[in-house]
């Protein structure tokens, strides 16, 4: 694959909030997007609508990125309509927030198995084209959470510092074949994930971050654009935190 | 198809996916220790083997395969199977 305009991107988690901006600039730098969602169908077509309306080329996706045989099917799809994944973003993930003591056993396994079994699944089945290719981008998009812990969230950052340390591990192992594994670590970004915090909480957010604001989800995609790039082609491993230094 | 012509075949791929030495491929060429694939070179060959011979090799039976005789029995078994 040479150039943008020839390159496959799959953003999964790709219907709403971050995944969905990150489908939008994509398209936006010409790449195809397939865009992958679990349920949200209506969500998923509107993203490929106003990708298509832009003039660029979408197709929505159903699976859900945790089940091996849902991604085995999805990857299969992908590859009869569009060919190899030449740029995939690890975007899926799932919340299920509580104090360690009150976390239920169910809640700390579906956050993991989303959000860091989805990672595995979906990086294992597109390293095949990578490698054909001798040519990939594999953006795993975690939280600053994963690098600072977050109380309250002790599945989520545990799901979010294991994609950390996945993506590293996946940098070592491929990137002699011309495939990067980076991180994009958002901090707080105005999304449905963060909208139901209250006013207290996002101030009290606010003021620990350098720049005094939440993010835009367009101000991660920026991120994830140029990683996806042939730019960004001697970076990989690293962990790019797009969080307005609330890490600092 | 013989196995002699699977083993020809494989070679070619060997020269041209790895670009491997020809005169160095034999039944007992080990693919790490004598000529220098790396493991996930390995890997990319068994990829290259299922395009080529459109054979199906899972992962149990990968991990398997050390020398070049293993992976042209492998795949003359499944081709004739």
């Amino acid at each position: 694959m040479t150039g943008a305009d020839a390159r496959v991107a799959l953003v999964t988690g790709g219907s709403r909030g971050i995944g969905r901006a990150i489908a939008l600039r994509l398209a936006a730098d010409g790449l195809t997007v397939v865009v992958n969602y679990s349920a949200n169908s209506t969500a998923a077509a509107d993203v490929v609508a106003r990708i298509e309306s832009a003039g660029g080329r979408a197709m929505p996706a159903k699976a859900d990125v945790s089940d091996p045989d849902q991604v085995g099917n999805l990857f299969d799809l992908v590859t009869a309509e569009l060919g190899a994944v030449d740029v995939l973003v690890n975007n899926a993930g799932i919340t299920r927030d509580s104090l360690l003591l009150r976390m239920s056993h169910e809640d700390f396994d579906a956050v993991i198995q989303t959000n860091l079994r989805s990672a595995f699944l979906c990086t294992k089945a597109s390293l095949r084209g990578m490698l054909k290719a001798k040519w990939g981008r594999i953006i795993s998009i975690a939280s600053v959470a994963g690098i600072s812990g977050n109380a309250g969230q002790a599945n989520y950052a545990a799901s979010k510092a294991g994609m950390i340390a996945f993506a590293k591990s996946i940098a070592k192992e491929v990137g002699s074949r011309g495939i990067t594994s980076n991180v994009v670590a958002p901090g707080y970004i105005e999304t449905d994930m963060t909208h139901s915090l209250g006013d207290g909480a996002k101030e009290s957010a606010s003021s620990a971050i350098a720049l005094g604001r939440f993010g835009q989800p367009e101000e991660v995609a920026e991120a994830v654009g140029f990683l996806a790039s042939d730019a960004s082609s001697y970076i990989t491993g690293q962990v790019l935190a797009v969080d307005g230094g609330i890490t600092l | 198809m013989e196995r002699n012509e699977v083993s020809e075949k494989l070679t070619g791929v060997l020269v041209s996916e790895l670009g491997l030495d020809a005169g160095k491929i034999n039944d007992d060429a080990h693919f790490e220790e004598d000529l220098d694939v790396d493991s996930l070179g390995v890997v990319e060959l068994l990829m290259a083997l299922e395009d080529e011979f459109g054979v199906k090799i899972p992962d149990e039976e990968a991990e398997s395969i050390m020398t070049v005789g293993q992976a042209v029995d492998l795949v003359h078994t499944k081709l004739n199977s």
